[in-house]
């Protein structure tokens, strides 16, 4: 899995009338791995939906150099169905010899989708990613719900799928243990408010992390959000 | 190819197999139920409803559509599945031509199976039935397509089925005045123009039914 990129320039994203973050430009290449770090509300899961294609961004352009395999809150897995044959439909749709990851699922194999708890969902779709062997993984928020030791295996996963050239952007606020990760904080390209605070509701202390990839603040900035 | 293959039976699976979509059936014994109810109102006299029968199977067919509408897209929608497709380049009008035929499949031919148990409680004519019939046969298509457009444009709305059923019932019109048209008319020529409108609403269908979608993602 060599050859495969991911090239972000100059991303904005709005929903509602907010503007959630603008100047975003990243580069991944095949084996590089970038979490999206930052507080509820800042527009990872829509960043990673922009990148998946499943959102227009506001500005700038995604360049997909490779498939894209995403999982996030929603399982696309039909709950009435036992796991294993849920998980078959995707399989035939993707390919049908791809290995499954050891993710401890074999005894929930006959258990339908409704019943499984919210880790064992969570195992489910990383069941999905790994046999869809896409290059670029975009990951939401991979280790919710997940205990300790799903946890370590799905850091390893990922790092596996590094190893092999994929690409993986992950979106986090906790912690993700994979070497050689870059870090990209998404509440350092949040708009500036007016005065100088940051976006009302995580304080002023983000405040002055405004990185030098954001320009001055446009001359009608919106109007101050609630939201948060 | 064969991964339309694998959503047709996905579709097929469910709509048939009694899951979430609540199975083919229902819709059927609304509509049998419906066919039963008028010689009640209307009492007992057979030439009467001899002569309105073929007209109140139509409107059963009519209101037997608008049941299954909050579960063909919206389910699929929430869960996910959508997003999942489009990652893997299946356009969404592919997944609602494959939507279309499975609801077909699982509305029209029971529909035309149920008319006849229908037309045994309204006493209706070989020929009537007959043309009843040929005019379902031509004319559940064009119900289906209307109903999957409808799916896809209220699917991402709070309250989407009441307001689906009360969009059915206009856009349903000319289907209903040929359909049942060509009982007094006795004839092709309505079928004719049945199967024409059908046809029309089946290939718009698909693109109406994926623009809709990719709206209602971005949403």
């Amino acid at each position: 899995m060599e050859g495969f990129c991911l090239s972000v320039k100059d991303l904005a994203c709005q929903r509602g009338d907010r503007l959630l973050f603008r100047g975003l430009s990243f580069e991944l290449s095949g084996g590089e791995a970038l979490q999206i770090a930052g507080p509820n509300g800042t527009g990872k899961s829509s960043l990673l939906r922009i990148v998946a294609g499943l959102l227009r961004p506001f500005a700038g352009t995604v360049e997909r150099g490779g498939g894209i395999g995403l999982v996030n809150e929603r399982l696309a897995l039909d709950e009435h169905l036992p796991l294993g044959k849920a998980l078959d439909f995707w399989g035939r749709i993707d390919s049908p010899a791809a290995a499954t990851p050891n993710l401890d699922l074999d005894d929930l194999l006959d258990v339908p989708v409704q019943f499984l708890s919210t880790g064992q969902r969570k195992r489910a779709a990383l069941t999905r990613l790994v046999r869809q062997a896409a290059p670029i993984w975009l990951l939401d928020e991979p280790l919710n719900g997940l205990d300790i030791d799903a946890a370590r295996a799905c850091e390893a996963l990922v790092a596996e799928h590094c190893a092999r050239g994929g690409i993986a952007l992950i979106a986090s606020h906790q912690p993700f243990a994979l070497p050689s990760m870059r870090t990209l904080h998404l509440a350092d390209f949040a708009l500036p408010l007016p005065g100088g605070e940051g976006i009302e509701g995580w304080g002023s202390a983000a405040a002055p992390r405004v990185s030098a990839g954001v320009g001055a603040p446009p001359p009608n900035p919106p109007p101050q959000g609630g939201g948060l | 190819m064969s991964g339309l293959l694998v959503l047709l039976r996905r579709d097929l699976a469910q709509m048939f197999g009694g899951g979430r979509r609540g199975g083919a059936v229902l819709p059927v014994l609304f509509f049998v139920a419906t066919a039963m109810l008028f010689p009640f109102a209307v009492g007992p006299d057979p030439v009467l409803l001899a002569r309105a029968g073929g007209g109140i199977v139509w409107v059963a067919a009519l209101l037997a559509a608008i049941l299954p509408l909050d579960r063909l897209l919206a389910p699929d929608l929430e869960q996910g599945f959508f997003d999942q497709f489009a990652v893997r380049g299946i356009a969404e009008e592919a997944v609602v031509a494959v939507r279309l035929l499975a609801h077909w499949l699982s509305f029209g031919p029971p529909l035309m199976l149920a008319a006849l148990p229908a037309a045994a409680l309204l006493g209706l004519h070989a020929d009537t039935l007959r043309t009843v019939e040929w005019g379902l046969l031509a004319g559940t298509p064009g119900l289906a397509a209307i109903g999957l457009i409808i799916a896809a444009l209220t699917v991402s709305l709070r309250a989407g089925a009441a307001l689906a059923g009360l969009l059915l019932i206009p856009l349903a019109v000319p289907l209903l005045i040929f359909g049942a048209g060509a009982l007094s008319t006795g004839g092709q020529s309505g079928v004719a123009l049945t199967a024409a409108i059908s046809l029309l609403l089946c290939a718009i269908t698909p693109f109406a039914g994926g623009a809709a979608i990719r709206a209602a993602r971005e949403g």
